[in-house]
């Protein structure tokens, strides 16, 4: 009987380890994390912070906090790992063996590198420690400088324009995420954040946290203003969890390097979720996602190939649907870099894959509350972003995933116009016969 | 244009001759959809194993597709019904 440990028990260790339990009912499965609350909906802690859901509402498969996977759940920090002889040092827990290893780790959110980093009030929303931290000190907060440009950031701030807090919004760049979006798109998410009452402040970093006795009182900014808040929440981006695996010798990049079997360059090693770089074979580049499906499904063909029943990762396009400042947003297979902002964090809620782009054309459609930008080839799709309106967008996603022929309609799809929705329906209803 | 059947009609047509269908790779698991359905079905659920709500309870309200911040549920008529009567 083989035993099977998963280090982490985000959405990739916990898929690993059904689907083990599916496959040999009778192995011993240990899921080890040094987060005490083990499975929960990470995504959803945005909305546990706007109040739309109750903490306990984050915890899917758990029945009097407890769950039916029959496997068992250490609290505990991996803290060495030797590949040679099949073992794990855990703290508390000492030495223990595996036959085969998984390691679901997942991203942390990056620190802040300015002084005052440390400062009683610098939050994050990373976990459901950080989301309880932000909530116990909610009342005494009035005004919060949010800082970074992608998905953390701006869960940070609705969740705290929700909680009726006076939110401003660092952006270094042009326009808000503009590694993902063009300035129109972003225009119509920054238009109803304003709405919402956020100051949004453009070309704007922070140089330093100013506090008092250990609290934050302000921050002063690149061009030298200050900003006078109590709070200070981070989402600059995020960093895969690579250090024991690079401490054990395994090959690592931006993260774990893995094959399409997911195994690492040990053999009874393997890596799934934000902490793997998984090699595509079609492409030969080795890429990471931060997105919640492609890790469940990591999970998934990590623990068949731990089983010893080997399954590639099957590659779909990456998508995240979304709602940005109240604007519903779909970003479905290669849309390019907007961009190059430097060297930034992978941000969380994204996927490395959406920035592969062959030669391609753009092709945009504005109507004023919705926004259609397809990016095509001769023949396909590779990608879509669509604001607002979303009666499209799941046949968008259909047809950039089967990667059907668009050569009959790809003139029309490059001068769009208001048919344009009509256009794509009647395709995806003729090619789906 | 005008039409024989108002939307009205047609929505509540509509209403009773599908049910919710997710789109499971959209879904992050957040169970508003469970928490926000008058009867308790458990949506989430149904969501993580890719199963259309077929609940017989389900009142097919869309309050759980309404409430969903990810866009995962829509309708989907199946034509059941007007199969039965036929």
């Amino acid at each position: 009987m083989s035993r099977y440990t998963i280090i982490g028990t985000g959405v990739a260790g916990f898929s690993a380890a059904q689907t083990l339990r599916g496959l040999e009912p009778k192995a011993e499965i240990k899921l080890i994390s040094d987060d005490p609350h083990g499975y929960y909906s990470r995504p959803g802690l945005a909305y546990y912070l706007t109040g739309e859901i109750p903490e306990k509402q984050l915890f899917p498969f758990y029945k009097k906090g407890k769950i039916n996977l029959d496997v068992q759940h250490t609290v505990a920090r991996v803290t060495r790992l030797d590949p040679k002889s099949h073992t794990i040092e855990m703290n508390p827990g000492g030495t223990q063996e595996y036959d085969q290893l998984l390691i679901a780790t997942g991203a942390h959110s990056a620190p802040m590198d300015v002084p005052g980093s440390d400062l009683k009030g610098v939050v994050t929303l990373d976990s459901l420690e950080d989301t309880r931290h932000i909530l116990s000190i909610i009342r005494h907060i009035k005004t919060a400088v949010i800082v970074g440009g992608g998905v953390l950031a701006i869960e940070l701030v609705e969740g705290l324009v929700e909680q009726g807090k006076k939110v401003h919004y660092l952006l270094r760049g042009d326009w808000f995420w503009s590694t993902i979006f063009v300035e129109a798109e972003s225009r119509m998410i920054e238009h109803r954040l304003v709405e919402d009452g956020v100051t949004l402040h453009h070309h704007t970093e922070i140089k330093e946290i100013l506090g008092k006795k250990g609290k934050v009182i302000g921050v002063r900014t690149s061009s030298g203003e200050v900003i006078r808040c109590d709070m200070v929440g981070v989402g600059i981006g995020v960093r895969p969890q690579i250090e024991l695996a690079k401490a054990a010798n395994l090959q690592t990049d931006r993260g774990i390097l893995v094959n399409e079997y997911l195994q690492t360059n040990e053999p009874d090693v393997y890596a799934a979720g934000d902490v793997a770089q998984i090699y595509n074979p079609q492409s030969g580049q080795s890429v990471t996602d931060n997105l919640w499906y492609p890790a469940r499904k990591q999970g998934r063909t990590a623990a068949y190939n731990m089983t010893g029943q080997h399954q590639a990762y099957p590659r779909t396009v990456s998508v995240n649907v979304l709602k940005m400042g109240g604007v519903m947003t779909s970003i479905i297979g290669s849309i390019g870099t907007g961009r190059d902002e430097g060297p930034v964090y992978t941000t969380r809620g994204s996927s490395e894959t959406w920035k592969q782009l062959p030669n391609t054309i753009a092709t945009e459609l504005s109507t004023g509350i919705s926004n259609i930008r397809l990016i095509l080839g001769q023949q396909k799709l590779f990608g879509a972003i669509i604001l607002g309106d979303q009666k499209i967008s799941r046949q968008l996603k259909e047809m950039i995933n089967d990667q059907v022929d668009i050569t009959p309609i790809h003139d029309q799809l490059l001068q769009p116009g208001p048919q344009l929705g009509k256009v794509i329906m009647d395709y995806w209803v003729k090619t789906k016969k | 244009m005008s039409s024989p059947v108002s939307n009205e009609t047609r929505r509540i047509r509509t209403l009773i001759t599908g049910h919710v269908v997710p789109e499971t790779e959209k879904c992050i698991q957040c169970g508003i959809c469970s928490f926000s359905c008058p009867i308790g079905i458990d949506v989430r659920l149904h969501a993580w194993n890719g199963e259309d709500i077929e609940d017989p309870k389900c009142l097919t309200c869309g309050e759980c597709i309404e409430h969903c911040p990810r866009g995962v549920l829509h309708f989907e008529v199946t034509g059941l019904f007007n199969e039965a009567k036929q």
